[in-house]
Order: C-alpha cells, then structure tokens, then sequence
C-alpha cells in the first residue's frame, strides 16, 4: 500500500478509539479503558513515524488526496489534501508520543473518574489527539479551522474537567471565549482569501495569489488568521488565557497544552505564511519578520518577568512557556532554515521538558495537595528522584549543553544574531530568568533551600497590597486550596508517574544528542520553509530533491552560551533563594504588569482585539493599501 | 483594569480593526458577482456522482474530512458537557417534580411529537436530494422526542430516553464515519473516496457513500444533541447543590426549578 | 450599493466583540460571542451570492440553472454546528461557573489574578 494512504488514519484511528471508549467505557474496568487509550493514541503514532520514514524513501512529501478528489492539471480541485513533510509528520509523531505519555502518566488520575464514565477522559485525550494531529497535517484552509476548533472543544472542556473547584471552570471559560473569539478571526481571514482567489488549499491559494500584487485583503486576511495562531500560541498580548488555563487544568491536560498545543500555534503561522503568503503576491518578508520578531520578543520578555514573579508552580510553568513561546516565533520570524530548523528542535525538546516539568508538579499537588513554592518550601525533602528531575527540567529550560533544548536554543539564537545581537541576548535572558525561576521553586521545594519564605505579603503575594490597593494580602491563587487529582493524598508515588516524567528527560537529552535528528531538522527546515516546494509537491506532484539544508549541529559559540545562560540561571535562583521575599523596587515596576493580568474576560477580549490592531500596525507598511 | 480603561483600549483598537476590515472589503469581488471558480467545479463534482443537493456533495463526498472533524467537535462537545455538568460530590438528585400541563399543550404535543419525529427521519433521509441532511434532520429528531418534556413533564422524557442507548448511538455515529473511511482505504482507495454504486440522480439511494455518511452523521447528531440537552436538563431540574455550598446562590444556579 | 453586505459583516464582529468587551454577565458573554460569530456566516454567504442565483440543489432544477457558491453554504452550514457545540460547553462551565462563585458577573470574579 502507498504510505500516502495512512496519513489520513494518523487522524481518525484516535477519533475511533474515542468512540469506542465513549461507548464502551461505561461497562469496561478502568485498566481497560486505560489501555485501550493507549493501544489507540500508540498506533497513530506508529502510524505518524511510518509514514514520516516512508516519506524519507520516496521523497519527502506525503501527499494525499481525501476522497480521491486528485485536482486536475492546473491543481483546480474540490477535495481536501493532507500534505505530510518532515516538521508536521515530526510534530503529529511527536504530538502521539506525548500523548501515550500522558495517558500513562494518568494511571493513577483521577481515581473517581466520573460515575460510569471512566472511557470519557482517556476519550478526550485521543479527540484532543485527532484535532492536533489533523490540524499540523491539512493543507486546506477551512480544515485546518476545523481541526483548530477541534482542539479547542477538547482543550476547554478537559480544562474545567474538574468542576468540583471554582478556578478550573474559571480558567476554563477565559480559555473558551478568547480562543474562540480566535478561530472566528482566522475564519474570517479564511472567507477574504476564499473570496479573492476562489479556493481554499493552502497550495491553490499560495499559488492564486503569487500572481498578483499585495493589497489591503491579502493584508487583512494574514493578520486576521495569524490573530487565531497567536492567539493559540499565547503571544503577547493574545497570551492572558494561557495562564489561567495551564494553572488549573489537570496536570496530565497541561502536559499536553504547554507540550505541544501552544507551539501548533507558531507552527500554525509559519505554516500558512510559507505556503500562502511568502510568494511575490503575498505579505513582504520584511512585515512577516518585523510583526512576529517583535510580538516574540514582548511574549518572551514578558513570560520571563512574570514567571520569575509566580509561587504557583503551575502557573509559573505556564508563563515559562509563554515566554519559550515568544522565542519560538522570533526563530520562526526570521525566515531562514537555520530559524526553523532551530525552532524544531527547540520545540520538540521543550514540549518534553515542559510535560516533565508539569508530571512532577503533578506527583507534589497529589501528595501534599498543594503547589504553592512557599507552603512547600523544604517538604519535598523526602522525594529526592522527583526532586531531582525537577531540577533537571530547571537547567533544561535553562539552555543547559547537551539537553535538546539547548542545541535548539543555539542553533535558533545564532541565526537570531545575524538579525540583530540584541536577539541574541534576548534568547539568553529569557532562558535564564525562566529556567532561574524553576530552579529556584525546585531547590526551595525539594531541597528546603536559603530562608524559610514566611508566605505572607512576599513577591509570590501580592505587592500591590502594599501600595494600598484593593487586592488581599495573599490571593486565592496563592492559598494552596488546592485538591490533589487522584483518590486520596499520595503515599506512594506509582511507578508511571516517575517513569514518563524520566522518559521525558531521557528525550528532551536524545534530542540534544543523536546527530540524524539535527540533520534531519536541517533538511526538513529546508523544505518547509521554501514557498515553491510545497506549491509544487501537492498541485504537480514533483518530488522536491533539495540540496538539504544547514544542519542543526552543537559549535563552540552554542555551547558557551548555553553554558552562560545555565549560570545566569543557577544565579538567579541562588541570589532568589537567599533573598528573603520582600517587595523591592522591581515588585513596584511589575505590579501594574501583574495587575494586566486580571482574570477579568472583558479585559482579556479587549487585548485580543489591541493585539488585532498591534498585528496590523506592525505589518501594514510596505503594503500597498488600495486594491 | 477598570470599566472605562478597557472600553478605551478595545475602541482604539477597534478603529484599527475597523479600518483593516473596509480597506480589505474594498479589496473583495463585486457582491452577487459570477467568479465562483470553487462553486462551479463543485456543483460539475456533484454532477458527477449523482448528488442533486451540491452542498450535500460538498458536505459529505468532495470535503468530506471536514464534516468528520465537525462531528468529532460535536462529539467531543456532547462528551466535554456530559463531563463538566456532571452529578458531584456532594450534590444530590432529585426525583422530578410532576407537572400539570394544559390539555391543549398536552393534545398538542402528542400530535406533534410523531409528525416532528417523522419529518426530523426524512430530512436526514433525503439530504442528497434535498435541502437538509443528517445535522438538520438529526437535531430535529432530538427535538422531536423533546416535545415531551413540552407536552407532559421531565419523568416522561426520562422515560423514554434513557440515557445509554442514546450515548451508544453517538459514539456509534462517529465510529460509524470513521468506518467508513477506512473501509474505503482497505479497498485500496483513498480517505472516504465515494466508492459505493452512485444510483439514479435524485432518487434516494443516488449520492454513494453521500447516504451513508448522512445517516451516520444523522444518527449521532440525534443522539448526541439528546445527551447534550441531557446534561443541561438534569442540572436545571434534578440536580441540587448541596445546601451551604460554597456560599453559592440557591438552587436556582442552574436556571431555575425546571418545568412547571 | 455593493459594499453593504461585506461592511455588515465587519459590523456584527465588531459589535459582538464590544459586546464581549462590556458585558456584566457570563451568559450575556457567550451570547455575544455568537453574535460575533455570526459575522462569518453573513461574510461567507455574502461571498458566495450570486446575483439572481438559487439554492444549489438540483432535485427541481435544470442541470443548467443559476445557482449561488454550494461551498460556502457547505463551510457555513460546519460553522453553524460549530458554534452552536462551543455555545453549549461554554454554557456549561458558566452553569457550573454560577454553582462554584455565585455569580456570573465577571466583576466578581477575583480568583485568578496576577
């Protein structure tokens, strides 16, 4: 059989999976329904890297045509293409195998599931799956807006899966709305585009309007769906529902939103600027780049301020990957192949680190029922394996040689520097702040590191409150209510809740490590980051034999600064360590950074639309406005 | 921020928004304008396998995937509201309370729900031909059996619909889809190809796989919108917060006692 | 004049996103939220208009009648599903929203900040 053929299944084997769990659910035992989730979320993985090697043989564009609906010459069809390349067949194989992780990380969650319903979580993973999974492999516009609504759907209810406790339904509804009020945008974008040149395939479309000049519709459409991306993907200032969401969805849930869904976002807009806007017709580089490199920079800038400033370690994970997110679009804003072939790895091995990061919040909220870095401040004493890959995770996301994440960071970073050396130590800062403010929360948590933090009134308490505002001394988020997700407070850590987190590393390292996957990064950048090739392969059905692109390999400058960012870091937590938590000065110049970060959804809806608006001014000039 | 703050910020950006949004529609065909390069090779496609109702053919057999990933979002919905409105710790159940319908509402309603019932059938039934389909028919049909709830009280609509059958039947309408597409790639076509024998054009049974992918999408659509309204219906009239909970308001979180 | 339907859809987005902005009430929110939605289906209809065209369903129509785009009314009809599934889980964690806080005036809701 032709490996095209399978790609659609890497999409609909979960969707099945989810009905026979939906179905069958209530009358299997949880272990079956457990299994059967990951029989099914493991055979579209197999699937994703059968194809992804098939592509490696016979060219590497998969191309498949739903329906049989092969357009005739010209590429005028009516059907609906998948078109599988190295990054999004790397991503949806990713994406699966992360999932496997999850749902066997989750054993031991949720212990009641809901009555009679213990297929619907297992369930709603594999749906979350299939919308993830289709979204990186369409190559038509109004698809890839199903499956981003697909996401979504899941993403907001498996959110407020636990609707016992008041912040979780909260988190869950701001995430609704604003992503919601996202895919109405790229929906309209998707109308503009379908209007001017009458069809819908990233391809047709990228190809209708090469032959045409640039004009306020082609302007409007690309901020109108890059909106929907960024907003996915957190970017400033789409980014205040990720916080919120990330801090109460169920941990095995945030595994997968911090992981993976958030960088579909970036991947989204990279994505659809190469295939549709990058051609003569399309958006001038120069407004691509100035629009995402400095939307990347406020994201990463400010993730970093505000996850140094959280003692929620969920939230603080969160707005870390608010912040990986920001440097992920300046890699992808750049548009050179290093840019991307950096950004890959530097996603795949942060998802990892990120989901390993969140599984060990997970093992400290089921046993001491709380996340709050100073009520737990020395307790994790006894838990010294957790502790340890904690810390680990910490230097990961530092940019620690050889962690994956660090080759990323230095391959991404020094395309960055031929931009601008300023970049440069952008992607420097931000890896020490936000890998500093783990570390810090994991020596204080696991190792009772510097001062016993008094808990009241400090950083991670509000520092308005000392400016005689209306907020309380310590918020609700910091009153370690919290409920462990599991049946009862843990005794034992089960062996799965170790295990995948240690999996995890063990990746997030092999990405740093096995040669072929920066090589391959290299050609696979090459390939999606060329306008013509994706044109060419899905219309005309010619196999691209590129030259291959620069490979993503560790040099000597990449090291040390990998090296000199871990130090930032690791000095950043020692000097936060010791510091008994007092407001300073910096508290007084962040509070009104916090204080934007309202909970209030009118507030978050009225920055989407500024971030509407910022899009447009930054990428409108150089355009020409009038038809 | 405060009420005024924000009002300012999002009319400042609007205005940007509102000045990208003409200068794009400026940019658009003329309106009711014959450039609809898309639309006419669809309705040639639809021609071509037999399927007199061109949206149908876009629906089910041209962007077929499409309508797969919309019934997984209804899917995942019906399951997403069955999760979150679920009975929780602490909340109890209780019996509903009988109510007292008008005779004319009662006659009524028993005379409406077969004809309702019927027609919500044959819409799905003729989607290929037809306007309507397996969403539109589907939803009729749930509403249909609703009318009940209209015509006596909740204890009648519970019991003609008890809840399993109906969440087999959704799950079964999605699987039902999925089948069909992979059968279709074991036969050695592509994803969901329309390799079913096309018919007569404007009969029932012309359109392929158009009429299968209906009824199963029908079929879930039915269930799943019973379930769904299911879940909303059993917190308005039978589940109860437990008191004190909370600090929350009374029972009427939820919208009130039911019907009356 | 022919801007028209095109300037009535840019409206509708706006006027539920203000909507969305100001509102005092969660379910009043969600409302709004489909009213912005419903700027797509008038956008994409409005496209798909032919002058003096019909429904594309030929069951009584010859093969050679003037028909408005079938694919935006297919692309609106998935829209319409779409929206309305979001409608009802976004309503459900407001009915549980009311259940955990009390209220469903987002002024009130404080739990989340910083």
């Amino acid at each position: 059989m032709n490996v095209s053929r399978l790609l659609p299944l890497v999409v609909v084997v979960p969707m099945l999976g989810a009905a026979v769990l939906a179905a069958g659910g209530r009358r299997l035992p949880r272990i079956a329904s457990d299994s059967l989730g990951v029989f099914f979320a493991a055979v579209s993985a197999v699937l994703s890297a059968v194809v992804l090697a098939g592509g490696t043989h016979e060219g590497p564009y998969v191309v498949e045509w739903l329906g049989g609906w092969r357009p005739g010459a010209g590429g005028q069809g009516v059907g609906i293409v998948l078109a599988g390349e190295p990054v999004s067949l790397g991503l949806t194989a990713f994406t699966s195998l992360l999932v496997v992780a999850v749902l066997v990380y989750s054993w031991r969650y949720f212990e009641e599931p809901p009555r009679r319903r213990t297929g619907s979580f297992p369930a709603l993973i594999l749906l979350f799956q299939a919308g993830m999974c289709g979204f990186c492999l369409t190559g038509d516009l109004f698809n890839s807006f199903v499956f981003f609504e697909l996401m979504g759907v899941v993403a907001y209810a498996l959110t407020g899966f636990r609707v016992e406790e008041p912040r979780p339904v909260q988190g869950a509804l701001a995430f609704g709305i604003v992503n919601s009020l996202g895919g109405y945008a790229m929906l309209m974008g998707i109308a503009l585009l379908y209007a001017r040149t009458g069809e819908l395939g990233f391809a047709q479309v990228g190809r209708a309007l090469d032959g045409q000049r640039a004009d306020a519709l082609v302007l409007a459409a690309f901020v109108l769906l890059a909106a929907g991306l960024l907003v996915k993907a957190a970017a400033v200032p789409f980014h205040f529902w990720l916080p919120d969401a990330h801090a109460v969805a169920p941990t095995p849930v945030c595994m997968l939103l911090s992981g993976v869904m958030v960088e579909l976002g970036v991947f989204g807009v990279a994505r659809l600027y190469w295939t549709i806007f990058a051609g003569p017709g399309g958006l001038p580089p120069e407004a691509f780049t100035r629009a995402l490199v400095t939307v990347g920079v406020l994201t990463a800038l400010l993730g970093a301020v505000m996850s140094w400033r959280q003692r929620h370690v969920k939230r603080l994970l969160a707005f870390s990957t608010v912040s990986h997110t920001g440097l992920f679009l300046i890699g992808v804003g750049l548009l050179t192949p290093e840019g991307v072939a950096g950004t890959s790895l530097y996603v795949l091995a942060h998802g990892a680190v990120k989901a390993a990061l969140f599984a060990c919040t997970g093992i400290l909220l089921d046993r001491y029922a709380s996340v709050d870095e100073h009520e737990l401040y020395g307790r994790a004493r006894e838990l010294p394996f957790t502790g340890a890959m904690f810390v680990l995770g910490g230097l990961a996301v530092c940019g620690m040689p050889p962690f994956g994440t660090s080759l990323g960071k230095a391959v991404a970073e020094e395309a960055a520097g031929h931009t601008g050396h300023w970049l440069t130590a952008v992607f420097v800062l931000v890896s020490a702040l936000t890998g500093g403010a783990i570390l810090r929360a994991g020596v204080r948590i696991f190792a009772g590191a510097g001062p016993r933090p008094d808990g009241t009134g400090g950083p991670g308490g509000q520092p308005d409150a000392q400016e005689g505002t209306q907020e309380p001394v310590t918020g609700p988020l910091t009153d370690g209510g919290e409920q462990p997700e599991t049946a009862g407070r843990l005794r034992r850590i089960p062996g799965p809740m170790l295990v995948v987190p240690a999996g995890l590393l063990a990746a997030a390292l092999a990405a740093g490590l096995v040669p072929q996957l920066g090589d391959g990064a290299g050609d696979a950048a090459h390939l999606f980051a060329t306008h013509d090739l994706y044109e060419a392969a899905v219309l005309d059905g010619v196999t691209p034999h590129p030259e291959g692109g620069p490979p993503a390999h560790w040099n000597t400058a990449g090291v040390l600064l990998g090296l000199l960012s871990t130090a930032l870091g690791v000095g950043i937590a020692v000097l936060g360590v010791r510091r008994r938590p007092y407001p300073g000065i910096g508290d007084r110049l962040l509070a009104p950074l916090r204080r934007l970060q309202s909970g209030h959804i009118g507030d978050y809806v009225a920055w989407t639309v500024a971030g509407l608006a910022l899009v447009t001014l930054l990428t409108a000039p150089g355009t020409h406005m009038l038809p | 921020m405060t009420r005024r703050g924000r009002l300012v910020l999002f009319l400042a950006a609007a205005a940007v928004v509102a000045v990208l949004l003409v200068a794009a529609f400026l940019g658009l065909p003329q309106f009711g304008g014959s450039h609809h390069p898309y639309g006419d090779r669809a309705v040639r496609a639809a021609f071509a396998h037999h399927t007199a109702n061109a949206v149908a053919a876009v629906n089910f057999d041209q962007r077929a995937f499409d309508t797969l990933g919309e019934e997984s979002i209804l899917f995942a919905a019906v399951l997403g509201a069955m999760v979150l409105l679920r009975q929780t710790t602490g909340e109890r159940r209780r019996p509903p309370r009988r109510a007292r319908v008008s005779p004319p509402i009662r006659r009524l309603g028993m005379v409406m729900l077969p004809v309702a019932l019927l027609v919500g059938l044959y819409v799905v039934a003729h989607g290929q031909i037809t306007p309507g389909g397996g969403f539109q028919g589907g939803v009729v049909v749930a509403t249909a059996l609703h009318l009940l709830y209209v015509a006596a009280d909740y204890g009648a609509l519970e019991r003609i619909r008890p809840l399993s059958p109906y969440e087999i039947g959704d799950a079964a309408g999605e699987a039902a889809y999925v089948v069909t597409g992979i059968s279709t790639v074991l036969a050695g076509s592509a994803f969901l190809t329309n390799v079913l024998p096309l018919g007569t054009f404007g009969t029932l049974t012309s359109g392929g796989t158009v009429v299968l992918l209906n009824a199963a999408v029908g079929m879930e659509v039915a269930c799943g919108v019973v379930v769904l309204l299911a879940s909303f219906l059993d917190q308005a009239v039978e589940i109860e917060a437990p008191p004190g909970n909370n600090g929350a308001g009374p029972a009427e979180a939820a919208g009130g006692g039911g019907n009356a | 004049m022919t801007l028209l339907p095109y300037l009535v859809a840019g409206w509708i987005f706006l006027i539920g996103v203000y909507g969305l902005v100001t509102s005092r009430n969660l379910i009043h929110t969600v409302g709004c939220l489909s009213v912005t939605q419903s700027s797509t289906y008038v956008l994409l209809l409005a496209i798909g208009y032919r002058d003096g065209g019909t429904a594309p369903v030929y069951a009584a129509l010859p093969k050679d009648a003037r028909v408005v785009d079938p694919v935006v009314q297919a692309l609106t009809l998935t829209d319409i599903v779409v929206g309305a599934t979001v409608t009802a889980l976004l309503l459900a964690l407001v009915t549980q929203l009311h259940k955990r806080h009390g209220t469903v005036d987002p002024d009130e809701l404080l739990a989340l900040k910083g």
